[in-house]
């Protein structure tokens, strides 16, 4: 059985210019130990994907519809009380800005302490122990001092490595994060991506990894789902969707990077158009205004279509071999 | 590069104030930009990569004058422009201009796009009522947007329109020379790749030189012709794009370039990652000889005491390394 399994998933939020809906349908399942990475660019839905998971959507957001089962149980039916011995515990999460998320006035020893003494039930002086020795497996240098530092004498990697000491204090089952080398300078993000790839490995959690940086996925995660609009668009293994993407979107994401790789003086295929408009979504499919392949048939949903061998894609010709260059503005 | 750069930067610096206690006593300075010479030819790009704290945004703003220089030189199309007046330097922003990192807060939330366009050409007196207006519209077409846009607000607009925006605004006086910070940093990707192309596009038609400040290392090696990368207020290694790219010295370069996760799986294991350990020092206090030594690993006993000088290390690649001078890195 999967640990992880979201059906139907539909997270709303009220605005002044009327109702916006960020996530619209979304399913997909998760293995224990597996690493999934969720892209997306700005209004996919991802974060607000993650959110729901945990429980955190707060008015005037809603989840309007859907189940979450974590390890058997739905999520969106648990009490308040159960969510949060739950939340924490067993899913663990970090985001993106570790300034904001870590408390100011509390020292770090303290922020990660209270965690293990609510959910372990550890007294003070084992709950301490506890903060040094995973400060120590992050690899906060001479963690029995700096257990005693507040975020701000923390740089920026420190910090992140300080919130994944505390995600992982408690063992979680899934590790949840939201863009969480996105603030670091890129030497820095590859020490904390290094990081969390040798934890995993040890610990053996579950990670979705939210993201809109295509290479932080490749390099860290087995599985990708692409969102866009609010909806997966695409799924699949990291091979099958850098190699072998099958709906447009995908594919036009992957043209558009200036890569390392690539030859200098070529020129970038970008996706013409804009990003869809939360507030004015078309019926069909979300990318249908800016795909080069579109059928009248786009306008109305699109079923997800099964390519095998794990690889899915909610499009009517992803079955074809569509010419990108059609797909150049 | 041609013989004649437009831009030329001598040993420029520039030390923020640290003030303490209640009388504000000056107790330290914040070294941003630390001794920096480069110049841009005519027509190329050169890319100013850097993390955060590097100096990289303090350069572009004072080559523009926007703040001023605690020493050092800037020249401007030959023209020594380090000490001139205010109303030279306002002539001088008809020359020189800048795109924005932040396409939201950059653009006055109260102005239609038309009014933010043609501001410009009331300010320095370039065109007039139907000219104006005319123009205006031709700056629009010019970045991708259309004359209905005129009597819009900002707020309609994505972030990649904005971008747009931003740049029609500093086409408006015709310059020569565009200090682009970090200018797609805040735009999704597919997004991103319009507004390359597009400035792409502008340098070559309208013969422009670009400063490119970028900490992405992918975009700066897409458009820029040269590459400069600074740590700490210093330039480390200057070179032909290709060179910096495919045969990069400093230890610093090749760290920065290795820490970048390359977008295809089927490279996993392949590249061999220098992983740095620690974190960049402060400007405050950076530390003595090179900058980089606490986390180079191929520091020796010199690289703590003596700075490294810039040196040629063939064909114009310009790098200050002790390593590289004594031949271990090569």
């Amino acid at each position: 059985m999967a640990l992880l399994e979201v059906r139907n998933l539909r997270t709303t939020f009220k605005t002044e210019d009327g109702v916006v809906t960020a996530v619209n349908g979304l399913s997909f399942s998760l293995d224990a130990g597996q690493t999934l990475g969720i892209v997306g660019e700005s209004g996919s839905g991802k974060s607000v994907t993650s959110l729901s998971i945990m429980r955190l959507i707060d008015r005037p957001g809603r989840i309007e519809a859907g189940e979450i089962f974590f390890d058997g149980r739905d999520l969106l039916k648990l009490g308040d009380e159960e969510m949060r011995r739950v939340r924490g515990h067993r899913i663990a999460m970090i985001f993106q800005d570790p300034m904001t998320s870590l408390n100011p006035v509390l020292t770090i020893g303290e922020q990660i302490a209270e965690v293990v003494r609510l959910h372990l039930g550890r007294n003070h002086r084992e709950a301490r122990e506890t903060a040094i020795e995973m400060l120590r497996k992050v690899r906060i240098p001479s963690p029995e001092k700096r257990v005693d530092d507040y975020p701000h004498q923390f740089s920026g990697g420190m910090r992140q490595r300080a919130m994944i000491a505390m995600a992982l204090s408690c063992n979680p089952q899934l590790l949840i994060a939201d863009e969480p080398t996105t603030a670091l300078d890129v030497t820095i993000q590859a020490q904390v991506l290094e990081l969390m790839n040798e934890l995993q490995r040890e610990t053996g959690a579950a990670i979705i990894l939210i993201t809109h940086d295509l290479g932080v996925v490749a390099e860290t995660c087995k599985d990708v789902l692409v969102m866009y609009g609010g909806n997966m668009v695409e799924y699949g293994s990291a091979k099958q969707i850098f190699a072998e993407p099958r709906m447009p979107y995908t594919q036009g994401l992957l043209a558009s990077l200036p890569r390392l790789d690539a030859p200098a003086n070529a020129r970038l295929r970008p996706i013409p158009g804009q990003p869809p408009n939360l507030h004015r979504m078309p019926p069909g499919c979300a990318f249908a205004p800016r795909c080069a392949y579109r059928l009248d048939r786009c306008d109305q949903p699109v079923p997800v279509t099964d390519l095998g061998d794990g690889h899915s894609a909610r499009c009517w010709r992803c079955t074809e071999t569509l010419v990108p260059a059609g797909a150049a503005q | 590069m041609s013989e004649e750069p437009l831009l030329e930067v001598t040993d420029l610096k520039k030390y923020f104030p640290v003030n303490a206690g209640v009388l504000g006593r000056h107790v330290a300075d914040v070294k941003a930009v630390d001794g920096v010479s480069f110049s841009v030819g005519k027509g190329e790009t050169l890319g100013l990569v850097g993390e955060s704290g590097s100096g990289k945004t303090t350069i572009g703003r004072l080559v523009l004058k926007l703040l001023p220089a605690t020493s050092g030189k800037i020249a401007f199309e030959g023209r020594d422009i380090s000490d001139i007046s205010a109303r030279q330097t306002r002539e001088l922003r008809r020359r020189m201009q800048i795109i924005f990192q932040d396409p939201y807060g950059s653009l006055n939330p109260r102005m239609t796009i038309g009014e933010i366009v043609s501001e410009p050409l009331a300010i320095h007196g370039i065109a007039k009522g139907r000219a104006r207006q005319e123009r205006t519209v031709e700056l629009l077409r010019m970045v991708g947007l259309q004359s209905s846009h005129l009597n819009r607000y900002p707020n309609e607009f994505s972030g990649g329109q904005r971008q747009r925006v931003g740049i029609a605004r500093a086409l408006a006086v015709e310059p020569q020379f565009i200090v682009c910070d970090e200018p797609v940093s805040a735009l999704d990707v597919s997004i991103q790749a319009q507004v390359l192309n597009l400035l792409e596009d502008l340098r070559e038609r309208l013969g422009l030189t670009y400063l490119f400040i970028s900490h992405d290392l992918s975009v700066v090696r897409h458009i820029s012709t040269r590459v400069a990368v600074l740590y700490l207020g210093k330039i480390f290694e200057i070179a032909d794009r290709s060179a910096l790219y495919e045969h990069p010295l400093h230890p610093y370069t090749q760290a920065l370039l290795a820490a970048i996760p390359v977008p295809d799986p089927a490279m996993q294991g392949t590249q061999q990652r220098v992983l740095l350990s620690g974190d960049v020092p402060t400007a405050i206090a950076p530390p003595s000889g090179c900058r980089f030594h606490p986390r180079c690993p191929f520091a020796f006993d010199r690289c703590s005491v003596e700075e490294p000088a810039m040196r040629d290390a063939g064909g114009g690649h310009m790098v200050a390394c002790h390593a590289v001078e004594n031949g271990t890195i090569r």
